[in-house]
């Protein structure tokens, strides 16, 4: 299993080098074998991984790189990165094989693609990371690469709103501030423990530090990650970020850039500093909440005459992370399960709409809500299927992988762990679910005011002769997407077969 | 008084002052079209001297320095009054001066206007200067390298080219003068208080004195403020900076890139020595006193810096910013709980692990800022402040050679992967402040590093953008001749490989 885990870093490492040498023309296709290589390697995890051993960090590596700072090179998973560990894979696979021929046109497909794949490596090093401050460098390493993505591929805002250039500096600006405080909460850690390593910090669950500090430790390692996450009121910088990114860059932003925070959250806010969580828990939950009804409002709120469908999906995450965060703040194993769960979940099907949203700029060149026509159903059958696939999807219908998460938050609400105010976490619940009629609301209302209404609609007059049903290079990375949504629907044991156990012992119990 | 002199401790010294000589009369008897040679020379005496370092390395010097000039004759085991010592310190920063002054003299260029004989002279003199700092271990011993290094300093900065309407090197170089000059008196005027406190110059000495008496005093308060002071001009610590932007800017590039390393690694070689030794019983005072300078010093020029449109500028407030990192691990008078104030260290390879923090940063930092003062140099130094930053649009596409090792220093420099030897020099420090409990000081610094984020990736940016449509004629040079090739070359090998593997600059 080691060896995978360095092959998966290494891979995309040895396409950068390959890029490099190459000729021009070759860039992208180098980029999406590279990307789908490295999937198919995370791939041989599922059969190669111990299940039984769940609760345990597997394939560790363990190499002293700078003894000064005590950072070590240490690699391994358990059952929580495993499925984030493949989902980045996927998600980065399928950017890659998508972006083949948008490249190939223009004669920057090299620096693009060299882009993703650094990219990659920063979102597998965070997720297989076992030392705290390796854990801080591959968190640092995608900021990079996705400020290029956006300030050099993006669109400007149509409506006068951020320019790229002032999107992407808003990004990388927030999301610095976000990792520097992070890394102050982390050497707060290692100051009262004297080690970076995050499997004994997490057999130690918190003990050799006082409640304070691990509440400072935690205001600082949160702050992190809630910009990452991104929790209100600190997600300012994401519906810019997401309206001015490329497709792709949309993609693997929402995808699992966000999934960084909420990882960051189950593993080194519950698993190491439990008290520092305990203690601020309430209030996590409560801007969860918040969260989520703010972002269902915000999405209404771009239905009307130059609403961007972009922004809207950008809010939507706002409103699906508040999930996550409240099941993180529940402190129980089945809130934490859920979060976990919905965070896969909205990595899929947000990476969907992302790219089907991706598909009407290139047809269409615009994202607007109402200049993209009506009644898709007519026009591009299977296109509107898939639209109205992933909105129902995104709403949380029982039988796709929307519904398995909200719904074990809503039940880990329910039940807080020990010293928690259960009247409050009610409270919570109730306001989520009312988050989630609204989410329901807007979601709906997209599908009908792009896929039903007729052909003749006079709204049409100008697209229709853009209309294109669904391109073979699209069927190979969006069908992907579509069936793990299913899959993980009907089969929720995919995702919590290896997360269960884990999580269980994240939580503190001794595997 | 008849003193033994040990010569292996201070080659390096030697070697450079007697390479100083020998520039000056080769220069007497070189024709005029082959003096650009003698920047070769300057070179192989540099490169001799970082033989000698390397040499009194291998000689074990690291575990067991070398004293010399002591006042008691024969051998030495006490570091007691004694004037000089070769050990890890010392080394350390010697040889990132001379590594320093190596890159900036291969960055001057030959179309650069100079007399080339009396600029590497001068080089050469003021860095005798820096290395006598480093090794110091009294008052006299630091003034005196101090006075060695700035005299020639001011002829250096003259060397500016005049243009008209802005900041000539004269002028540049009288500010400076005035400064340094008003400085170092106040700087004496401390040392003269200290000394009347204690009654000795040598750091060690003092150090007992202090530790055995235990005198406070606010006469002894007021010397080591005093003193500081000194050094604080040199680092361009606020509120000594003001001269900073403005020499810098009037200077050659060369000459800035010298001052921004160089002179000011000595700089803070001389205020850690002070500090930590002769005035380590009463850092717990001075402690508050530099992390206010500290926080001041970091947000000043990072602030500053945000407007800055021009590349030296930029680069100038910059390195104030810079510097007010480096001062943060000074201010650490606890580790983990533990008082260092208390723990007698007279050894300057000894002084602990904050102060190791500070050396590594001034080590990855000096590789980064020669590396962007060198490209800047190379194709800007021609131009006004090193060219606008809107020059060096889309830099990528005309010279790759020169943006991508730019690109490099510049986010090293901030502190982001892939330039991971800037980071690992932020997380130095940070821990450092963090084991010192400084939590205050470290969250001011990661709101600063967030800004300096800002212009610095601005800068790189610009660099990797597609040229506008109204082709604007980028006035930048395109060739590059071999040296400033060289020295680029050589900044951007030390920061990989000190982004993969730092840890010999943590010693």
């Amino acid at each position: 299993v080691s060896a995978i885990l360095v092959l998966l870093l290494a891979i995309p490492a040895a396409g950068l080098l390959a890029l490099y040498v190459a000729p021009r023309e070759l860039a992208s296709r180098i980029g999406a074998a590279a990307g789908v290589l490295t999937f198919l390697v995370s791939l041989l995890l599922l059969p190669l991984f111990d299940y039984s051993a769940g609760v345990s960090f597997q394939g560790q590596i363990n190499l002293s790189w700078i003894q000064a700072l005590d950072l070590r090179f240490h690699l391994g998973i358990d059952g929580v990165s495993l499925p984030l560990l493949l989902l980045t894979t996927l998600l980065t696979a399928l950017c890659l094989i998508y972006s083949v021929r948008t490249t190939t046109r223009d004669g920057r497909g090299r620096a693009f693609t060299a882009l993703l794949l650094t990219l990659e490596i920063g979102m597998v090093g965070t997720f297989v990371s076992l030392d705290l401050l390796l854990f801080f460098i591959f968190f640092e390493l995608v900021l990079i690469p996705m400020y290029g993505l956006i300030s050099h591929w993006g669109s400007d805002d149509s409506h006068g709103g951020a320019t790229k250039q002032q999107s992407a500096t808003k990004f990388i600006l927030y999301t610095l501030l976000g990792s520097a405080l992070m890394l102050l909460g982390f050497l707060v850690i290692h100051a009262k423990t004297g080690t970076f390593d995050m499997v004994l910090l997490q057999q130690r669950h918190g003990l050799g530090m006082t409640a304070g500090a691990q509440g400072l430790a935690f205001v600082l390692v949160g702050l992190g990650f809630a910009i990452k996450t991104p929790m209100f009121p600190l997600h300012t910088w994401l519906p810019d970020a997401h309206t001015s990114a490329p497709t792709v860059g949309s993609v693997l932003l929402a995808g699992v850039l966000l999934k960084m925070g909420t990882y960051g959250f189950i593993r080194v806010g519950v698993g190491e500093i439990p008290q520092g969580l305990h203690h601020y828990a309430v209030a996590l939950g409560a801007f969860g909440v918040v969260g989520i009804v703010y972002g269902s409002l915000a999405c209404l709120g771009q239905l009307r005459a130059d609403g961007d469908l972009k922004r809207l999906i950008a809010y939507s995450s706002v409103g699906h992370m508040g999930f996550t965060l409240l099941g993180i703040a529940s402190m129980t194993q089945v809130g934490i399960d859920g979060a976990l769960y919905a965070s896969v979940a909205h990595g899929l099907i947000t990476g969907l709409l992302f790219f089907l949203v991706g598909g009407f700029k290139e047809r269409y060149g615009t994202t607007d809500l109402f200049a993209i026509g009506r009644g898709f159903y007519g026009r591009s059958r299977r296109y509107g299927a898939l639209v109205a696939f992933a909105a129902v999807a995104s709403l949380g219908l029982p039988g796709l992988a929307g519904f398995w998460g909200e719904l074990y938050v809503l039940i880990g609400a329910a039940r807080p762990g020990l010293g928690l105010s259960g009247a409050a976490f009610h409270i919570y619940m109730a306001i989520a679910g009312i988050g989630m009629v609204l989410t329901a609301a807007y979601l709906l209302l997209v599908v009908r005011r792009v896929c039903m209404g007729l052909v003749t609609d006079p709204a049409n007059a100008d697209v229709l002769e853009h209309d294109r049903d669904l391109t073979p290079r699209e069927w190979i990375a969006w069908l992907p997407l579509a069936a793990g949504t299913l899959l993980a629907g009907l089969w929720p044991a995919v995702v919590l077969a290896a997360a269960d156990p884990a999580v269980h012992t994240v939580l503190g119990a001794r595997g | 008084m008849n003193q033994s002199i040990d010569y292996a401790a201070i080659m390096p010294v030697l070697i450079v002052a007697l390479g100083a000589l020998g520039v000056l009369l080769t220069d007497l008897f070189t024709r005029d079209e082959r003096k650009s040679d003698l920047a070769w020379l300057t070179v192989a005496v540099l490169v001799i001297g970082l033989f000698a370092e390397l040499g009194l390395w291998i000689g074990g010097v690291a575990t067991k320095p070398r004293l010399t000039f002591c006042t008691t004759p024969g051998v030495h085991h006490s570091v007691l009054g004694c004037s000089y010592s070769a050990d890890s310190f010392s080394l350390t920063i010697q040889t990132l001066l001379l590594g320093g002054t190596l890159l900036t003299v291969l960055m001057a260029p030959r179309r650069f206007k100079v007399p080339f004989g009396e600029y590497h002279f001068l080089v050469l003199c003021s860095l005798t200067g820096a290395l006598v700092m480093a090794g110091a271990r009294d008052f006299i011993t630091m003034t005196v390298g101090l006075e060695t290094l700035s005299l020639p300093a001011y002829a250096l900065v003259g060397f500016g080219r005049k243009r008209t309407g802005e900041v000539t090197g004269a002028e540049a170089a009288l500010k400076f003068f005035l400064m340094s000059v008003a400085s170092t008196a106040v700087m004496l005027f401390g040392i003269s208080l200290v000394y009347g406190v204690t009654g000795s110059v040598y750091f060690a000495d003092m150090q007992a004195v202090l530790h055995l008496s235990g005198y406070h005093a606010s006469i002894l308060t007021t010397g080591m403020v005093l003193t500081l002071a000194g050094f604080a001009f040199k680092v361009s610590a606020v509120p000594f900076h003001f001269w900073t932007p403005e020499v810098y800017s009037g200077a050659p590039v060369p000459v800035a890139a010298y001052l921004s390393v160089v002179s000011k690694t000595a700089g803070f070689a001389g205020l850690i020595l002070t500090l930590e030794i002769a005035f380590r019983t009463e850092i717990h005072n001075l402690g508050t006193l530099i992390a206010i300078l500290a926080a001041i010093t970091m947000t000043l020029g990072n602030v500053v810096a945000l407007r800055q449109r021009s590349a030296v500028r930029l680069l100038a407030w910059s390195t104030i910013g810079q510097a007010g990192y480096v001062l943060v691990p000074l201010a650490v008078t606890k580790w983990n709980g533990v008082d260092l104030g208390s723990t007698p260290v007279t050894q300057a390879g000894d002084l602990g692990p904050a102060v190791t923090a500070s050396v590594a940063y001034l080590v990855f930092y000096a590789a980064m800022n020669l590396g962007a003062f060198g490209v800047v140099s190379a194709i800007g130094g021609n131009l006004r402040l090193g060219g606008d930053l809107a020059d060096y649009r889309s830099l990528s596409s005309r010279q790759p050679r020169a943006a991508w090792p730019l690109g490099l220093f510049l986010l090293c420099l901030a502190g982001l992967p892939p330039g991971l030897m800037g980071l690992f020099a932020k997380v130095a420090v940070f821990r450092a402040v963090i084991s010192g409990g400084l939590t205050w000081l470290a969250i001011v610094m990661a709101i600063n590093v967030v800004i300096a984020l800002f212009y610095y990736l601005r800068w790189a940016a610009v660099l990797f953008a597609p040229a506008t449509s109204t082709e604007h004629r980028s006035a930048l040079s395109r060739s590059v001749p071999l040296g400033p090739r060289l020295a680029v070359g050589l900044a951007l090998v030390i920061t990989v490989f000190f982004s993969l593997y730092p840890a010999p600059a943590f010693r």
